[in-house]
Protein backbone atom coordinates (compact mmCIF):
# COMPACT_ATOMS: atom_id res chain seq x y z
CA UNK A 1 0.00 0.00 0.00
CA UNK A 2 1.16 3.49 -0.81
CA UNK A 3 0.84 5.97 2.04
CA UNK A 4 -0.84 9.28 1.20
CA UNK A 5 -0.96 12.62 2.91
CA UNK A 6 -4.03 14.55 3.87
CA UNK A 7 -4.14 18.28 4.40
CA UNK A 8 -6.38 20.85 5.96
CA UNK A 9 -8.81 23.46 4.76
CA UNK A 10 -7.11 26.41 3.09
CA UNK A 11 -7.32 30.19 3.18
CA UNK A 12 -5.57 33.30 1.93
CA UNK A 13 -3.44 34.42 4.88
CA UNK A 14 -2.23 37.69 3.37
CA UNK A 15 -1.83 39.71 0.19
CA UNK A 16 0.96 42.00 -0.95
CA UNK A 17 1.30 44.32 -3.92
CA UNK A 18 4.03 46.28 -5.61
CA UNK A 19 3.75 48.94 -8.29
CA UNK A 20 6.71 50.62 -9.97
CA UNK A 21 7.27 54.26 -9.06
CA UNK A 22 6.74 55.77 -12.50
CA UNK A 23 3.17 56.94 -13.16
CA UNK A 24 2.40 57.11 -16.88
CA UNK A 25 -0.67 59.24 -17.65
CA UNK A 26 -2.61 58.82 -20.90
CA UNK A 27 -1.06 62.07 -22.13
CA UNK A 28 2.27 60.24 -22.42
CA UNK A 29 0.75 57.49 -24.61
CA UNK A 30 -1.62 59.34 -26.95
CA UNK A 31 0.71 61.08 -29.40
CA UNK A 32 2.16 57.89 -30.89
CA UNK A 33 -1.30 56.36 -31.45
CA UNK A 34 -3.18 59.50 -32.53
CA UNK A 35 -5.65 59.17 -29.65
CA UNK A 36 -6.88 61.25 -26.71
CA UNK A 37 -7.10 60.92 -22.94
CA UNK A 38 -10.91 61.12 -23.23
CA UNK A 39 -11.08 58.33 -25.84
CA UNK A 40 -8.92 56.00 -23.71
CA UNK A 41 -10.90 56.70 -20.55
CA UNK A 42 -14.23 56.19 -22.31
CA UNK A 43 -13.18 52.84 -23.87
CA UNK A 44 -11.22 51.41 -20.94
CA UNK A 45 -11.56 53.52 -17.79
CA UNK A 46 -7.75 53.83 -17.66
CA UNK A 47 -6.48 57.22 -16.44
CA UNK A 48 -2.86 56.22 -15.81
CA UNK A 49 -0.69 53.16 -15.37
CA UNK A 50 2.73 52.29 -13.92
CA UNK A 51 5.77 51.33 -15.98
CA UNK A 52 8.81 49.72 -14.39
CA UNK A 53 12.23 51.33 -14.77
CA UNK A 54 14.36 49.88 -17.60
CA UNK A 55 16.57 48.06 -15.11
CA UNK A 56 13.67 46.96 -12.84
CA UNK A 57 12.94 43.27 -13.49
CA UNK A 58 10.01 40.96 -13.02
CA UNK A 59 11.97 39.39 -10.15
CA UNK A 60 12.60 42.81 -8.52
CA UNK A 61 8.87 43.57 -8.55
CA UNK A 62 7.80 40.09 -7.42
CA UNK A 63 10.28 40.20 -4.52
CA UNK A 64 8.72 43.37 -3.14
CA UNK A 65 5.15 42.06 -3.40
CA UNK A 66 6.15 38.77 -1.74
CA UNK A 67 8.00 40.50 1.08
CA UNK A 68 4.89 42.54 1.87
CA UNK A 69 2.71 39.40 1.83
CA UNK A 70 5.17 37.61 4.14
CA UNK A 71 5.29 40.56 6.57
CA UNK A 72 1.52 40.83 6.66
CA UNK A 73 1.17 37.09 7.42
CA UNK A 74 3.92 37.32 10.08
CA UNK A 75 5.80 34.57 8.23
CA UNK A 76 9.31 34.32 6.82
CA UNK A 77 10.45 32.69 3.61
CA UNK A 78 11.56 29.68 5.67
CA UNK A 79 7.86 28.95 6.29
CA UNK A 80 7.09 28.80 2.55
CA UNK A 81 7.42 25.35 0.96
CA UNK A 82 5.96 26.07 -2.48
CA UNK A 83 6.13 29.06 -4.84
CA UNK A 84 3.97 29.45 -7.96
CA UNK A 85 4.69 32.36 -10.29
CA UNK A 86 2.16 33.33 -12.95
CA UNK A 87 3.72 35.47 -15.68
CA UNK A 88 4.03 35.82 -19.43
CA UNK A 89 6.77 38.44 -19.39
CA UNK A 90 9.74 36.80 -17.65
CA UNK A 91 12.33 37.11 -20.40
CA UNK A 92 13.94 33.68 -19.94
CA UNK A 93 12.45 30.37 -21.08
CA UNK A 94 14.48 28.62 -18.37
CA UNK A 95 15.21 28.41 -15.55
CA UNK A 96 11.91 29.71 -14.21
CA UNK A 97 11.05 33.04 -12.60
CA UNK A 98 9.95 31.06 -9.53
CA UNK A 99 13.44 29.64 -8.95
CA UNK A 100 14.98 33.10 -9.34
CA UNK A 101 12.45 34.37 -6.82
CA UNK A 102 13.05 31.71 -4.16
CA UNK A 103 16.81 32.21 -4.51
CA UNK A 104 16.37 35.97 -4.05
CA UNK A 105 13.93 35.60 -1.15
CA UNK A 106 16.28 33.22 0.67
CA UNK A 107 14.67 29.79 0.51
CA UNK A 108 16.22 28.08 -2.50
CA UNK A 109 14.88 24.69 -1.37
CA UNK A 110 11.18 25.48 -1.85
CA UNK A 111 9.27 23.82 -4.70
CA UNK A 112 9.09 26.45 -7.42
CA UNK A 113 7.55 26.68 -10.87
CA UNK A 114 5.95 29.11 -13.32
CA UNK A 115 2.57 28.83 -15.01
CA UNK A 116 1.48 30.38 -18.28
CA UNK A 117 -2.21 31.15 -18.12
CA UNK A 118 -1.85 34.80 -19.10
CA UNK A 119 -4.32 37.09 -17.32
CA UNK A 120 -5.93 34.05 -15.67
CA UNK A 121 -2.58 32.91 -14.26
CA UNK A 122 -3.07 34.16 -10.73
CA UNK A 123 -6.46 32.47 -10.32
CA UNK A 124 -5.05 29.26 -11.84
CA UNK A 125 -2.22 29.39 -9.31
CA UNK A 126 -4.53 30.19 -6.41
CA UNK A 127 -6.69 27.17 -7.25
CA UNK A 128 -3.64 24.91 -7.34
CA UNK A 129 -2.24 26.36 -4.11
CA UNK A 130 -5.52 25.72 -2.31
CA UNK A 131 -5.59 22.14 -3.55
CA UNK A 132 -1.93 21.62 -2.54
CA UNK A 133 -2.78 22.67 1.04
CA UNK A 134 -5.97 20.63 1.09
CA UNK A 135 -4.15 17.52 -0.14
CA UNK A 136 -1.22 17.92 2.25
CA UNK A 137 1.32 18.45 -0.54
CA UNK A 138 2.14 21.92 0.78
CA UNK A 139 1.60 23.90 3.96
CA UNK A 140 2.30 27.48 2.91
CA UNK A 141 2.19 28.42 -0.77
CA UNK A 142 3.26 31.77 -2.17
CA UNK A 143 1.24 32.57 -5.30
CA UNK A 144 2.63 35.45 -7.32
CA UNK A 145 1.30 37.27 -10.37
CA UNK A 146 3.89 39.54 -11.95
CA UNK A 147 4.27 41.24 -15.31
CA UNK A 148 6.49 43.73 -17.07
CA UNK A 149 4.18 44.17 -20.04
CA UNK A 150 5.81 47.45 -21.05
CA UNK A 151 8.61 45.27 -22.50
CA UNK A 152 6.13 43.38 -24.72
CA UNK A 153 3.74 46.13 -25.81
CA UNK A 154 4.07 47.99 -29.11
CA UNK A 155 3.81 51.72 -28.24
CA UNK A 156 2.54 52.36 -31.79
CA UNK A 157 -0.29 49.78 -31.67
CA UNK A 158 -3.53 51.79 -31.50
CA UNK A 159 -5.42 48.80 -30.04
CA UNK A 160 -3.13 47.94 -27.13
CA UNK A 161 -0.56 50.66 -26.36
CA UNK A 162 -2.76 52.26 -23.68
CA UNK A 163 -3.91 49.02 -22.02
CA UNK A 164 -0.95 47.11 -20.60
CA UNK A 165 1.22 47.93 -17.59
CA UNK A 166 3.63 46.59 -14.99
CA UNK A 167 3.32 45.37 -11.41
CA UNK A 168 3.30 42.43 -9.01
CA UNK A 169 0.85 40.94 -6.51
CA UNK A 170 1.21 37.97 -4.19
CA UNK A 171 -0.83 35.99 -1.69
CA UNK A 172 0.13 33.35 0.84
CA UNK A 173 -2.20 30.37 0.95
CA UNK A 174 -2.02 28.32 4.14
CA UNK A 175 -3.90 26.06 6.53
CA UNK A 176 -7.28 26.99 7.93
CA UNK A 177 -9.87 25.59 10.34
CA UNK A 178 -12.64 26.37 7.84
CA UNK A 179 -12.95 26.47 4.02
CA UNK A 180 -11.52 29.86 2.98
CA UNK A 181 -11.17 29.21 -0.74
CA UNK A 182 -14.05 27.81 -2.79
CA UNK A 183 -13.78 25.35 -5.67
CA UNK A 184 -11.97 26.66 -8.74
CA UNK A 185 -14.08 26.86 -11.89
CA UNK A 186 -11.66 26.86 -14.80
CA UNK A 187 -11.33 25.99 -18.44
CA UNK A 188 -10.37 27.28 -21.84
CA UNK A 189 -11.89 28.34 -25.14
CA UNK A 190 -8.92 27.28 -27.21
CA UNK A 191 -10.76 27.66 -30.52
CA UNK A 192 -10.18 31.36 -29.90
CA UNK A 193 -6.40 31.15 -29.46
CA UNK A 194 -6.03 33.92 -32.05
CA UNK A 195 -8.05 36.46 -30.05
CA UNK A 196 -5.07 37.52 -27.90
CA UNK A 197 -1.56 36.67 -29.05
CA UNK A 198 2.07 37.51 -28.42
CA UNK A 199 3.73 37.44 -31.84
CA UNK A 200 6.05 36.69 -33.56
CA UNK A 201 7.61 33.53 -32.14
CA UNK A 202 11.21 33.70 -30.93
CA UNK A 203 12.20 31.54 -33.93
CA UNK A 204 10.64 33.96 -36.40
CA UNK A 205 12.33 36.84 -34.62
CA UNK A 206 15.71 35.11 -34.66
CA UNK A 207 15.45 34.13 -38.32
CA UNK A 208 14.49 37.57 -39.57
CA UNK A 209 15.74 40.06 -37.02
CA UNK A 210 15.72 42.81 -39.63
CA UNK A 211 12.15 42.52 -40.85
CA UNK A 212 10.30 41.17 -37.83
CA UNK A 213 9.41 43.22 -34.78
CA UNK A 214 10.05 42.19 -31.18
CA UNK A 215 7.31 39.89 -29.78
CA UNK A 216 4.40 41.92 -28.44
CA UNK A 217 0.78 41.49 -27.51
CA UNK A 218 -2.10 42.16 -29.85
CA UNK A 219 -5.77 41.40 -29.48
CA UNK A 220 -9.11 41.44 -31.29
CA UNK A 221 -10.93 43.93 -29.08
CA UNK A 222 -14.55 43.20 -29.95
CA UNK A 223 -14.15 39.41 -29.84
CA UNK A 224 -12.37 39.60 -26.49
CA UNK A 225 -14.99 42.00 -25.10
CA UNK A 226 -17.82 39.67 -26.12
CA UNK A 227 -16.14 36.61 -24.63
CA UNK A 228 -15.06 38.41 -21.47
CA UNK A 229 -18.45 39.87 -20.70
CA UNK A 230 -20.83 37.18 -21.80
CA UNK A 231 -18.87 33.94 -21.26
CA UNK A 232 -16.99 35.07 -18.15
CA UNK A 233 -20.12 36.27 -16.37
CA UNK A 234 -21.46 32.72 -16.80
CA UNK A 235 -18.18 31.31 -15.42
CA UNK A 236 -18.47 33.68 -12.46
CA UNK A 237 -21.98 32.44 -11.74
CA UNK A 238 -20.66 28.86 -11.85
CA UNK A 239 -17.91 29.73 -9.35
CA UNK A 240 -20.54 31.20 -7.01
CA UNK A 241 -22.73 28.11 -7.35
CA UNK A 242 -19.76 25.79 -6.76
CA UNK A 243 -19.04 27.62 -3.49
CA UNK A 244 -22.71 27.70 -2.46
CA UNK A 245 -22.61 31.50 -2.29
CA UNK A 246 -25.24 33.86 -3.73
CA UNK A 247 -24.35 37.26 -5.25
CA UNK A 248 -25.96 39.09 -2.32
CA UNK A 249 -23.66 37.25 0.13
CA UNK A 250 -20.59 38.73 -1.55
CA UNK A 251 -18.74 41.68 -0.08
CA UNK A 252 -16.48 42.27 -3.06
CA UNK A 253 -16.07 41.36 -6.72
CA UNK A 254 -12.45 41.34 -7.91
CA UNK A 255 -12.29 40.40 -11.59
CA UNK A 256 -9.20 40.62 -13.78
CA UNK A 257 -8.63 44.32 -14.48
CA UNK A 258 -8.87 44.30 -18.27
CA UNK A 259 -11.26 47.17 -18.92
CA UNK A 260 -13.78 49.07 -16.77
CA UNK A 261 -16.45 48.53 -19.43
CA UNK A 262 -15.94 44.76 -19.21
CA UNK A 263 -16.03 44.89 -15.39
CA UNK A 264 -19.23 46.95 -15.28
CA UNK A 265 -21.04 44.96 -17.96
CA UNK A 266 -19.98 41.67 -16.37
CA UNK A 267 -21.34 42.81 -12.98
CA UNK A 268 -24.62 43.77 -14.65
CA UNK A 269 -24.88 40.40 -16.43
CA UNK A 270 -24.16 38.54 -13.18
CA UNK A 271 -26.69 40.69 -11.28
CA UNK A 272 -24.13 41.63 -8.65
CA UNK A 273 -26.02 43.80 -6.11
CA UNK A 274 -25.00 47.44 -5.71
CA UNK A 275 -23.80 46.90 -2.14
CA UNK A 276 -20.98 44.66 -3.40
CA UNK A 277 -17.74 46.63 -3.78
CA UNK A 278 -16.29 46.15 -7.24
CA UNK A 279 -12.54 46.50 -7.78
CA UNK A 280 -11.66 49.12 -10.38
CA UNK A 281 -7.93 49.27 -9.82
CA UNK A 282 -7.46 49.40 -13.59
CA UNK A 283 -8.21 53.15 -13.53
CA UNK A 284 -4.77 53.94 -12.12
CA UNK A 285 -2.95 50.65 -12.71
CA UNK A 286 -3.85 49.63 -16.28
CA UNK A 287 -4.05 45.97 -17.22
CA UNK A 288 -1.22 44.12 -15.46
CA UNK A 289 -2.32 40.65 -16.66
CA UNK A 290 -1.41 37.99 -14.07
CA UNK A 291 -0.73 40.67 -11.43
CA UNK A 292 -4.07 42.43 -11.73
CA UNK A 293 -6.24 40.35 -9.37
CA UNK A 294 -3.84 40.34 -6.36
CA UNK A 295 -2.91 44.00 -6.99
CA UNK A 296 -6.60 44.92 -7.09
CA UNK A 297 -7.21 42.88 -3.92
CA UNK A 298 -4.38 44.66 -2.11
CA UNK A 299 -5.60 48.10 -3.23
CA UNK A 300 -9.21 47.31 -2.32
CA UNK A 301 -8.28 46.21 1.21
CA UNK A 302 -6.19 49.37 1.69
CA UNK A 303 -9.15 51.50 0.62
CA UNK A 304 -11.83 49.44 2.41
CA UNK A 305 -10.26 47.83 5.53
CA UNK A 306 -13.74 46.58 6.50
CA UNK A 307 -13.44 44.03 3.68
CA UNK A 308 -10.79 42.00 5.53
CA UNK A 309 -12.31 38.56 6.14
CA UNK A 310 -15.20 39.26 3.74
CA UNK A 311 -16.28 37.13 0.81
CA UNK A 312 -15.03 37.98 -2.67
CA UNK A 313 -15.51 36.48 -6.11
CA UNK A 314 -12.26 36.40 -8.10
CA UNK A 315 -12.10 35.68 -11.82
CA UNK A 316 -9.18 35.82 -14.21
CA UNK A 317 -9.41 35.43 -17.99
CA UNK A 318 -7.08 36.02 -20.88
CA UNK A 319 -4.94 34.75 -23.75
CA UNK A 320 -5.62 31.14 -24.62
CA UNK A 321 -8.40 31.86 -24.19
CA UNK A 322 -8.32 30.61 -20.59
CA UNK A 323 -10.15 31.43 -17.40
CA UNK A 324 -10.35 30.52 -13.71
CA UNK A 325 -12.45 31.85 -10.86
CA UNK A 326 -13.23 31.10 -7.24
CA UNK A 327 -14.98 32.55 -4.20
CA UNK A 328 -12.52 33.39 -1.42
CA UNK A 329 -12.54 34.78 2.04
CA UNK A 330 -10.35 37.88 1.88
CA UNK A 331 -7.31 37.74 4.18
CA UNK A 332 -7.63 38.87 7.81
CA UNK A 333 -6.35 42.26 8.92
CA UNK A 334 -2.55 42.01 9.31
CA UNK B 1 -40.33 32.06 -40.80
CA UNK B 2 -38.27 35.12 -41.63
CA UNK B 3 -38.67 38.16 -39.44
CA UNK B 4 -39.97 41.33 -41.08
CA UNK B 5 -37.80 44.39 -41.49
CA UNK B 6 -40.30 46.43 -39.44
CA UNK B 7 -40.20 43.98 -36.51
CA UNK B 8 -36.41 43.85 -36.45
CA UNK B 9 -36.06 47.64 -36.71
CA UNK B 10 -38.44 48.08 -33.77
CA UNK B 11 -36.40 45.59 -31.74
CA UNK B 12 -33.07 47.20 -32.66
CA UNK B 13 -34.42 50.60 -31.62
CA UNK B 14 -35.29 49.25 -28.18
CA UNK B 15 -31.92 47.53 -27.80
CA UNK B 16 -29.88 50.59 -28.84
CA UNK B 17 -31.92 52.78 -26.49
CA UNK B 18 -31.31 50.32 -23.65
CA UNK B 19 -27.57 49.81 -24.30
CA UNK B 20 -26.47 53.27 -25.40
CA UNK B 21 -29.23 55.55 -24.10
CA UNK B 22 -30.10 56.82 -27.61
CA UNK B 23 -33.82 57.81 -27.90
CA UNK B 24 -35.57 55.25 -30.12
CA UNK B 25 -37.20 58.03 -32.13
CA UNK B 26 -33.83 59.15 -33.49
CA UNK B 27 -32.85 55.67 -34.72
CA UNK B 28 -33.51 55.10 -38.42
CA UNK B 29 -32.35 52.62 -41.07
CA UNK B 30 -29.82 55.01 -42.62
CA UNK B 31 -28.15 56.03 -39.34
CA UNK B 32 -24.52 55.05 -38.89
CA UNK B 33 -23.92 53.47 -35.47
CA UNK B 34 -20.58 55.21 -34.90
CA UNK B 35 -20.96 58.55 -36.67
CA UNK B 36 -24.66 59.32 -36.14
CA UNK B 37 -25.60 57.44 -32.96
CA UNK B 38 -22.27 57.52 -31.08
CA UNK B 39 -22.42 53.77 -30.41
CA UNK B 40 -18.76 52.80 -29.93
CA UNK B 41 -17.21 49.44 -30.80
CA UNK B 42 -17.76 47.93 -27.34
CA UNK B 43 -21.38 49.11 -27.07
CA UNK B 44 -21.85 47.62 -30.55
CA UNK B 45 -20.90 44.22 -29.12
CA UNK B 46 -23.57 44.63 -26.45
CA UNK B 47 -26.13 45.55 -29.13
CA UNK B 48 -25.15 42.50 -31.18
CA UNK B 49 -25.38 40.08 -28.25
CA UNK B 50 -28.78 41.49 -27.23
CA UNK B 51 -29.99 41.20 -30.85
CA UNK B 52 -28.78 37.59 -31.05
CA UNK B 53 -30.80 36.69 -27.96
CA UNK B 54 -33.87 38.59 -29.04
CA UNK B 55 -34.04 37.37 -32.63
CA UNK B 56 -32.48 33.91 -32.24
CA UNK B 57 -29.75 34.51 -34.82
CA UNK B 58 -25.93 34.27 -34.77
CA UNK B 59 -23.87 37.34 -35.63
CA UNK B 60 -20.21 36.19 -35.80
CA UNK B 61 -17.40 38.39 -34.43
CA UNK B 62 -15.97 38.98 -37.91
CA UNK B 63 -19.36 40.23 -39.08
CA UNK B 64 -19.83 42.84 -36.35
CA UNK B 65 -17.51 45.42 -37.93
CA UNK B 66 -19.42 45.09 -41.23
CA UNK B 67 -22.62 46.39 -39.63
CA UNK B 68 -22.03 50.11 -40.17
CA UNK B 69 -25.64 51.32 -40.25
CA UNK B 70 -28.85 50.34 -38.49
CA UNK B 71 -30.08 49.11 -41.89
CA UNK B 72 -27.02 46.82 -42.23
CA UNK B 73 -27.87 45.22 -38.89
CA UNK B 74 -31.60 44.94 -39.63
CA UNK B 75 -31.00 43.39 -43.07
CA UNK B 76 -28.39 40.96 -41.71
CA UNK B 77 -30.80 39.77 -39.01
CA UNK B 78 -33.74 39.46 -41.42
CA UNK B 79 -31.58 37.40 -43.80
CA UNK B 80 -30.14 35.26 -41.00
CA UNK B 81 -33.63 34.45 -39.73
CA UNK B 82 -34.86 33.28 -43.14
Amino acid sequence: MIKVRTGTDSQILSVGGYQPARVVPNSEIVDRIDSTDEWIQQRTGIESRRFAAPDESVIDMATKACQQALDRAHLTMADIDTVIVATITYPFQAPSAATALVARLGNPQAAAFDINAACAGFCYGLGMASDFVRSGTSKHVLVVGVEKLSDFTDPDDRATAFIFADGAGAVIVGPSDHPGIGPTVWGSDADSRDAIVMNPSWNEFRNDAQGVKWPNISQQGQAVFRWAVFSMSKAGVRALEAAGVTPDQLDAFIPHQANVRIIETMAKEMKIPEKVIIAQDIRTSGNTSAASVPLAMSALLAEHPELHGGLALLIGYGAGLVYAGQVVQLPPKP
Amino acid sequence: MALTQEAVLAGIKEIVEEVAGIPAASIEMNKNFTDDLDVDSLSMVEVVVAAEERFGVKIPDDQVSELATVGDAVNFIVKASA
